[in-house]
């Protein structure tokens, strides 16, 4: 068990591991996918680098020190994340590669959207269309329903789905389809036109002007970001951020949020404080635990 | 604090007939997020006790009530005023939030 996993490994992360590993806490950092930083050509407007820094050589310099330090880093992609009652460790972070449990976790994933641009999502979302298999699969029992997604977040939802509901699809929207075989889930790779209902999601409409019967569209495209994790916890959203208080504290005690997916100025220089503020209160939150 | 188990035999004369307005959190047990969302409800219904009514709905228990106001999602909040859902809350939501709206 680790006393603290942070999930990502930019600028927020990395800062974040650097205060609770140097305190002495057994520190996991999980990353997977592009940070931000690795799209940045040149930072100028950070401090301490002369000429500026690419941020491509910024990122990996960040994960090296991290190393450096002693802080176990993993390129594995988070698909779930569990809050445990009642046991040592308070979260489970599940990758496709393992499961990780820890007693502090920091959330510290950009804010990357992955939200697909298709007409109708918006519309029948709570009507049909749902971001959380685990929160929502139950008012689908002996339905029919459909994953929007072709990775391994898409994947991962389908196993929450398959044994509740009648029938699951994964609609890949055009992507390729998913290595992924199971007798009861069919795959489609065509691109969609739209999702369509009366009042709430009845159909979906593929651009070859073909239409499959549904009667729940849960959307995982890409790789799980911040906003799905926190759905999946409770953790308090608000216009695409996740809320946090001063001190990076979310509504759910142990877990923190910092960086670009908490909003506010998306900047390296704001993202290194966040995650230091993150990692000093993690490291406040485990003496307490460990002296209660 | 005053927090009503709302029931299918219930509901008409709880919520429904109320002379205030109702603060319904439809919620499940077994739902995670559902957990993080009743302390909200908690704090709301100890502050606003004078103005609004605030009761819970079980959607394992109650199946009915969740189909009829079309639940699909939890936790789901939902505020009613002479017996109509006026604003619903899918997920859990900010405190702040939700008393902006009563
Ligand atoms: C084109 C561009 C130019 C920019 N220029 C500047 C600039 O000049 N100056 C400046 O200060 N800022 C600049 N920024 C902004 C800066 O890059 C961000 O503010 C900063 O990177 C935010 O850091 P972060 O740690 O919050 O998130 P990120 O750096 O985005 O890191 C997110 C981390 O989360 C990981 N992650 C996400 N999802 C998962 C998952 N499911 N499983 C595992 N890991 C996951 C990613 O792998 C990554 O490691 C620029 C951004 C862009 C896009």
């Amino acid at each position: 068990m680790y006393d603290v996993i942070i999930i990502g490994a930019g600028p927020a992360g990395v800062s974040a591991s650097l205060y609770t590993q140097r305190a002495n806490l057994k520190t996991l950092i999980i990353y997977y996918g592009k940070s931000s930083l690795q799209k940045a050509e040149n930072i100028e407007n950070y401090y301490g680098f002369e000429h500026g820094i690419s941020g491509k050589d910024l990122y990996e310099l960040g994960i090296r020190q991290a190393q450096n330090i002693g802080v176990e880093v993993k390129g594995q992609e988070v698909v779930n994340v569990e809050q445990l009652i009642n046991e040592d460790a308070r979260f489970r972070v599940t990758t496709v590669e393992g499961k990780y449990e820890s007693k502090a976790l920091i959330f510290a994933m950009g804010n990357e959207k992955n939200r697909p641009k298709i007409k109708g999502i918006e519309r029948f979302e709570g009507k049909g269309v749902s971001y959380c298999a685990v929160c929502d699969g139950f008012f689908y029992r002996n339905k029919d329903v459909v994953v929007l997604g072709s990775g391994n977040y898409a994947i991962s939802e389908v196993n929450e789905l398959i044994n509740v509901v009648k029938s699951v699809a994964i609609l890949t929207n055009g992507e390729s389809s998913p290595e992924f075989r199971a007798d009861n889930v069919k795959i489609e790779t065509k691109p969609i036109e739209e999702i369509t209902g009366k009042d709430r999601v009845e159909e979906v409409r593929f651009k070859d002007g073909t239409t499959l019967k549904t009667s729940g569209v849960f959307v995982a495209q890409g790789v799980a970001g911040s906003l799905d994790l926190a759905k999946k916890l409770g953790v308090i959203t608000k216009n695409n951020n996740i809320v946090v208080n001063e001190n990076m504290e979310t509504n759910m005690q142990g877990l923190y949020a910092c960086g670009d997916c908490v909003g506010g100025l998306l900047q390296v220089s704001k993202a290194v404080g966040d995650g230091a503020k993150a990692g000093m209160e993690a490291i406040k939150f485990i003496r307490k635990i460990h002296n209660s | 604090m005053n927090i009503l188990k709302l029931t299918e035999e219930c509901f008409e004369r709880e919520v429904l007939k109320a002379d205030k307005p109702v603060l319904v959190d439809f919620y499940a047990d077994w739902c995670g997020p559902c957990r993080m969302m009743s302390p909200i409800i908690d704090e709301i219904a100890e502050e606003k006790q004078d103005v609004i009514k605030v009761g819970k709905v079980n959607v394992d228990e109650n199946q009915e009530l969740a189909i009829k106001y079309d639940v699909s999602s939890i936790p789901t909040i939902m505020i009613f005023r002479n017996g109509i859902p006026v604003k619903t809350f899918i997920g859990v939501t900010d405190k702040t939030e939700i008393l902006e709206n009563l």
